[in-house]
């Protein structure tokens, strides 16, 4: 029915198979839309947030979404500036996923906000000091690099391409893609480093707080690098996902290696870093405000330390051991285990950043607070997922998202 | 984000940030006019017509 | 204006709230709300999205009869100076709807221009920014009673204690007609202080060394305002927000709660610091 739209020379399941998976996960979409709807009509108090939780399920989401979404900016530095070739084969991916997780991070913000028709005061009265500002400019400007970066795909396709403006454009877009790449890796250097920063900087709040160089509290400097480890590893998962469920080799074994070593070696150096920023903190930061670590993950129903271990041990120095591992990497169940473990500890990570900044007490006579998302929180956050799983479904059926496919599926 | 707006001050702050958004921004809009403008050149020199 | 304020003192507003004297019985809670049209909810059970720009805690020294012990905490918005005014909530505003004035000390809120992204109740530790959930709904007639001077807010945006700055700009207008720039001690008080039957709550200008305020604090402004009575605290000092609202006590661990302490810290050396 739709074979004249599909890429010459790959097979693709039939238009009913492929139509009702949209209206299933399009059903989804659709609760979340309602979702979002009520939150717009009748706003904010949708939610469970509270006076103690003003950022909460959302903000962790586009946190999330931002840092799985690194991939594209990483891989993209690797490939058009740092001159990776290989990284061609899967960079259409890690391009795709990247605009998927921004857009859906800009969509979350204009639904978390009090006064959603007032967003635009972000930028018309910035406050350079803050650093929801820089995210702001960045995120937004990075989302038009991905976009730029997305265009020539769906220009490739087979019937837009006959069109030769079309064909020219995508074209002249390639030429210049490495200084649209180079500009994409200066913007999201800043607003990976910002949203770490949104939290450094609290010097209220002695969870989040820490030292730092010049204007960027340490947190600036771990968020991009742990953006650069973990989302490729995103890109990866997302890839063998994708095999998964095809039944089909993609991107050919030497390409996966070549991104899950510099993920591993990213990671690697990530997680060291990591671990001494915790441990000043620990050792050095809290204890002068006149607490100890120990304040932090005990006295509550649901943060102990295991919070810690998890994040640092299980889905860090494992994966990032097994990626830096020549045969953790080549086998495939390892390495899918690591990309996984990978993708649950930056989202922990963001969790922790987020949430339990909120629920820490801090005046002596205060308790812990927890707080359990409304179904509209749950719904809006399942929302981007929905979207994102429809997105990749066209444009993997309609657009050559992986180069190797033909080659690798005679 | 512009000097008109009442709040804005002409310190390092704004500079640096208003300057980096500025350069990005520069950057991405001439790119893309340069993009553009080359395509529909050479859509007129009849570039892209046959498909290969 | 920028001239003028050459010519002038900077001001610093500040209270100080004895908590010796505080019975806990919330007037200036009521005082507040009603002064600051500050909006309701049918049920206000839930703590945790009611609105209280003044609230009241109760403190306990947890200790069981005959030591135990209790102590009333009213909390405004600290008003917090931080680094020159580098406060935790108004360095992060990202749309520049909070500021910090050097010239009352006072930290603003521009409703107006708050977009509600809620960043800066993230960045208060002293819980003293609220959020708008739903629009205000006054009951029928109660209209009437809204005062004329404060800006109701709508839903959506974040709203905090502001020393009742409305009554310092019509201090500040009355002045200006009889000729003169600076304001007595007694023009300018804000409603909780006004409503304490107790009073246990002083007010004035923390720089100037004829008000009450500064007397009692004995502010030391070349370490970050730091109290130099022995009997005053501020809240979580250690954290370096330099707020701008004092506690007295004469019981040490109410001083004590003021602020964490590593449990084998000498509590007083560290305090006077």
């Amino acid at each position: 029915m739709d074979s004249a739209l599909i890429p010459e020379g790959v097979k693709r399941c039939s238009f009913g198979k492929f139509a009702l998976g949209i209206i299933i996960v399009g059903g989804v979409l659709l609760w979340g839309v309602y979702a979002m709807l009520l939150v717009w009509l009748k706003g904010l108090n949708q939610t469970n947030m509270n006076d103690f939780y003003g950022f909460a399920l959302w903000i962790w989401a586009d946190l999330g979404v931002i840092a799985l979404g690194g991939g594209a900016f990483f891989t993209g530095l690797l490939r058009y500036v740092i001159g990776k070739d290989e990284l061609k084969n899967i960079i259409n991916c890690a391009v795709l996923i990247g605009f998927i997780c921004y857009s859906s991070a800009l969509l979350i913000l204009a639904i978390d906000i009090g006064q959603p028709l007032r967003g635009w005061f972000i930028f018309w009265h910035a406050n350079v000091h803050s650093m929801l500002t820089e995210v702001a400019f960045c995120l937004s400007c990075y989302f038009a690099v991905l976009t730029i970066e997305y265009i020539p795909l769906i220009l490739e396709n087979r019937q837009l391409n006959k069109v030769p403006f079309f064909h020219n454009l995508a074209h002249n877009m390639h030429e210049v893609m490495a200084i649209f790449a180079a500009t994409g890796a200066f913007l999201s250097f800043f607003h990976q480093g910002s949203l770490g920063g949104v939290a450094g900087v609290l010097y209220g709040r002695p969870f989040a707080v820490r030292e730092g160089i010049f204007i960027w509290p340490w947190t600036f400097f771990l968020f991009t690098w742990s953006a650069a480890a973990y989302g490729p590893c995103f890109t990866l998962f997302v890839t063998r996902l994708m095999e998964k469920i095809t039944g089909k080799k993609l991107v050919k074994q030497n390409v996966i290696n070549l991104l899950a070593k510099i993920s591993g070696w990213t990671m690697g150096t990530y997680i060291i870093a990591k671990i001494i920023d915790t441990w000043y903190w620990a050792a050095a930061t809290a204890p002068a405000l006149g607490l100890n670590l120990i304040d932090f993950y005990s006295n509550n129903p649901f943060y102990g330390i295991w919070i810690l271990i998890a994040e640092i041990v299980v889905c860090g120095v494992i994966p990032a051991a097994i990626l830096l591992t020549p045969k953790g990497r080549s086998n495939s169940t390892l390495l899918f285990t690591a990309v996984s473990l990978a993708c649950i500890g930056v989202l922990i990570n963001r969790w922790v950043m987020v949430l339990q900044v909120m629920a820490v007490p801090v005046m002596t006579f205060e308790n812990w607070v927890m707080y359990i998302p409304s179904w509209q929180e749950v719904a809006t956050t399942i929302l981007p997922v929905a979207y994102g799983v429809i997105l990749v479904m066209i444009s993997f059926r309609y657009l050559p998202i992986f180069p190797q496919e033909r080659e690798l599926n005679p | 984000m512009f000097p008109f707006s009442f709040e804005w001050i002409w310190d390092v702050g704004h500079m640096v940030f208003m300057g980096g958004l500025w350069y990005a921004l520069t950057i991405i809009g001439l790119g893309m006019t340069y993009c553009i403008l080359k395509s529909v050149i050479d859509t007129m020199q009849g570039k892209g017509g046959h498909h290969h | 204006m920028k001239e003028e304020g050459k010519h002038k003192k900077a001001k610093k507003y500040g209270m100080v709230i004895n908590l010796d004297e505080c019975t806990g019985c919330g007037a200036c809670m009521v005082a507040c709300m009603a002064e600051n049209n500050v909006p309701f909810k049918e049920d206000e059970s839930n703590k945790l999205d009611s609105i209280a720009w003044m609230r009241v805690y109760k403190l306990t020294n947890g200790k069981s009869y005959p030591e135990a012990d209790i102590c009333y905490l009213p909390r405004p918005c600290m008003h917090c100076e931080g680094d020159h005014g580098h406060s935790p909530c108004v360095s992060v505003c990202p749309a520049t709807a909070t500021d910090y004035s050097h010239e009352t000390g006072i930290v603003s809120q521009i409703y107006t221009r708050c977009f509600g992204c809620r960043y800066c109740m993230g960045a208060c530790p002293y819980h003293a920014r609220y959020f708008n959930w739903w629009d205000p709904v006054w009951p029928e007639g109660s209209t009437k009673y809204l005062s004329p001077n404060v800006s109701p807010r709508m839903r959506g945006v974040v709203e905090k204690c502001s020393f009742c700055f409305h009554r310092y700009q019509l201090a500040m207008d009355k002045a200006y007609f009889e000729g003169r720039t600076e304001l007595e001690e007694d023009e300018y008080q804000t409603s909780c202080t006004q409503a304490c039957p107790a009073g246990a709550i002083t007010f004035g200008d923390l720089n100037n060394p004829e008000h009450k305020v500064h007397q009692l604090a004995k502010p030391d402004n070349k370490h970050g305002g730091r109290p130099g009575n022995p009997n005053v605290f501020r809240l979580l000092e250690r954290l370096g927000t330099n707020p701008k609202v004092y506690y007295m006590s004469s019981r040490e661990w109410v001083r004590r709660a003021g602020d964490n302490y590593l449990d084998n810290e000498d509590f007083a050396k560290n305090y006077r610091r």
